[in-house]
């Protein structure tokens, strides 16, 4: 019988302050073991305080293909960043 | 799609390649740039497992309870940075039951060197100093390499192994400031290490058929040639630190290159090794076999009850 | 520790015989340990997975650290410059006094998971008393290993669970392990001289009052995964007395192979 068992994305929290961050991946036969096997290959050396794991089949995501259309059209909305807006020298910390 | 836009996207994507811009999975890519990264990706993480079991060999003998500990943890490694590069390679699309297949059957290589015997406690120190010395000269440049998911995986790898070469060289230092029988049993080990770990480094730059391609896209940053020049500059002094003899009488320093010259490598030793005659080719992959299909029903079983549960959950 | 009216001595202040009771009762303890890290060790790279190999190395140098720390505390009991290595390695067969449990071979994953839960179950029941021991340094190596084994006995009961609920064959595994291993069950709760003597002065976790958690709990977990609970009312003993099964010797082979070839040297 061929029953591999799926992938998973793993998450990790390095530590308390900090966002989730993709870490990596691996396999396992269900959600409790993808976490079991997370923690024994991700966090030997004290890389975390928590952890996600999500199904890989389970992640939608972007196509490159359409990257103009999706991401380029931020490129001439510079007013959405502080240095499009001119100040006077004389003030400091704004 | 039409061969003119074909064209179009293999430009935008060597003008990447150019700027250094990552190549991630869902990138298009040319099918040869995937098959390369494939065949290079899977060869390493087939490296790392299979390596474990030259080293592995030594577990239950280790000599002391801190020597243990050290070997466990690296063996342990082995098998994480097998499994960060097969997941990197399953990005492209292949799975690992796949590389696990290839590898089986001998379709895939390895490294050469695990092919070699670990006859002494002295091996754990030569292979940690010399193989895992050349293995990280090797991948350190990999950290830059022009693919997303291999190089965020070498620079996992690269910070885990700092230790292994450090734990192998200071077998070694004991050993060599031990007894007279411990020294022998060092200078033993790397007289039998010593040519296979300049050979781990691939045949030379003029023998090897991927080498210019494999530059080309930034899937290696230095030619075999140069990474070996570089592996023996800096373990020769490391020798000299040990009072160890590196078992080549051509050895010299070459003031003018600012090097090492050393003598000729049997690379006709090198070729047998890689077609499958070294002393332990088949041990190696028998013992990855049987470990796999052993291990059969234990993966159907989880799968089995795994689905039992989802059964349940919908009910 | 049950009674706490006789209180532990400073090792200072114990006489000759008293460290001699300590010390065979901390090697009761660590042999265990060892044992068993030394069986998971023998699977590095064998696993069914790489995840498994990486999850079992784990638990391996978890009782290795353990071991480290109870050796060295025996070796300073032992004095006569003894180290921790002296202790693990050159002792005769008759000396280790580990349970037959946990010397059992790797016959297959089933074993191997089966016997490990067999034990955890028992090992943490064991730690979660000897927390309390009048002995400081026992009572900190327990604090400090229980979570280690905490972890242990939820990963073993996981693939318990998953092993004996999930395939027709892996049940048939399982179930086959658990009929061969559960005969070496009831020496987990057998006392020895160093035993009674460390209970008697508020050391010593007495074995006997866990028994009955350790079953209730090992045949709750057993149920759940469909395997039935073997009924044997046989049980066998002798590794708590040196008195080994015969894999032993080639356990012992294997691991003292360096210091008995090169003795005297160091590594």
């Amino acid at each position: 019988m061929k029953n591999n068992w799926p992938l998973w994305e793993v998450f990790i929290r390095s530590k308390n302050g900090l966002e989730h961050k993709h870490c990596g991946s691996l396999h396992a036969s269900d959600a409790e073991m993808a976490l079991v096997n997370a923690r024994d290959v991700y966090t030997r050396r004290m890389e975390g305080v928590s952890i996600w794991v999500v199904e890989s089949k389970n992640i939608t995501a972007t196509n490159p293909d359409n990257n103009g259309e999706l991401f380029e059209p931020a490129q001439d909305k510079v007013y959405r960043h502080p240095t499009f807006y001119k100040l006077p020298d004389e003030l400091k910390h704004m | 799609m039409s061969e003119a836009e074909i064209e179009k996207l293999e430009i935008a994507f060597e003008q990447k390649i150019t700027d250094d811009v990552r190549i991630e999975p869902k990138d298009w890519m040319p099918e040869k740039y995937r098959k390369t990264q494939i065949r290079q990706i899977s060869q390493h993480a087939h490296s790392e497992i299979v390596g474990m079991l030259p080293e592995g060999n030594w577990i239950s003998r280790a000599p002391s309870l801190r020597r243990k500990v050290a070997l466990l943890a690296k063996v342990q490694d082995e098998a994480g940075h097998g499994l960060y590069l097969y997941s990197a390679c399953e990005t492209l699309g292949v799975t690992r039951d796949d590389l696990y297949e290839q590898l089986h059957t001998g379709k895939a290589k390895y490294s050469s060197i695990f092919n070699y015997p670990t006859v002494s406690w002295a091996d754990m120190g030569a292979v940690g100093w010399l193989v895992d010395g050349a293995a990280i000269i090797n991948q350190i440049p990999l950290m830059n390499t022009s693919y997303g998911p291999y190089a965020r995986a070498m620079v996992r790898v690269c910070k885990e192994e700092s230790f292994h070469q450090r734990q192998g060289f200071e077998i070694m230092l004991k050993l060599a400031n031990g007894t007279e029988e411990q020294k022998e049993m060092a200078q033993d080990a790397l007289n039998r290490w010593w040519w296979p770990s300049l050979m781990m480094l691939g045949p030379t730059d003029a023998e090897s058929v991927h080498t210019e391609q494999s530059l080309r896209w930034k899937l290696k940053r230095k030619t075999n040639d140069e990474l070996r020049q570089q592996f023996i500059d800096q373990t020769v002094p490391q020798a000299e630190v040990l009072g160890l003899t590196i078992p080549d009488p051509d050895l010299k320093w070459n003031e003018e290159r600012q090097s090492y010259d050393f003598g000729p490598i049997d690379w006709d030793e090198f070729w047998q090794v890689v077609k499958g005659h070294g002393p332990c080719n088949k041990e190696r992959i028998s013992a990855r076999v049987g470990a796999w299909e052993r291990g059969e029903w234990v993966r159907d079983g989880a799968m089995a009850y795994a689905a039992k549960k989802e059964i349940k959950k919908a009910v | 520790m049950n009674d706490k009216s006789t209180n532990s001595l400073p090792l200072g202040e114990m006489s000759e015989g008293q460290r001699g009771l300590l010390y065979n009762y901390i090697l009761g303890i660590a042999d265990n340990s060892m044992i068993l890290g030394q069986r998971l060790g023998e699977l590095c790279g064998h696993g069914p997975s790489l995840e498994t190999d990486i999850a079992c190395t784990n638990v391996s140098l978890d009782l290795f650290g353990q071991v480290r720390n109870y050796f060295q505390y025996a070796a300073e009991i032992a004095g006569e410059g003894k180290t921790e290595d002296d202790i693990a390695f050159l002792r005769k067969e008759r000396e280790y006094k580990n349970v037959l449990l946990v010397e059992q071979p790797n016959t297959d994953f089933a074993y191997t998971i089966v016997r490990q839960f067999l034990f955890d179950v028992y090992h943490l029941l064991f730690l979660e008393q000897m927390q309390n021991s009048e002995d400081e340094t026992l009572a900190a190596i327990a604090k400090k290993s229980i979570k280690e084994v905490s972890y242990h006995e939820r990963f073993s009961t996981d693939w318990i669970k998953r092993l004996g609920d999930g395939s027709e064959e892996s049940q048939q595994r399982i179930q086959k392990a658990v009929d061969n291993l559960w005969t070496y069950t009831d020496e987990l709760f057998h006392q020895t001289t160093a035993d009674k003597a460390m209970v008697s002065i508020g050391v010593a976790v007495d074995v006997t009052t866990l028994k009955d958690a350790y079953y209730a709990k090992v045949n709750s977990v057993l149920e759940i995964a469909t395997i039935e609970i073997p009924e044997s009312k046989w049980f066998q003993k002798g590794g708590k007395n040196g008195v080994h099964t015969e894999h032993f010797g080639f356990l012992l082979a294997d691991m003292q192979y360096m210091q008995r070839t090169y003795p005297g040297m160091e590594w």
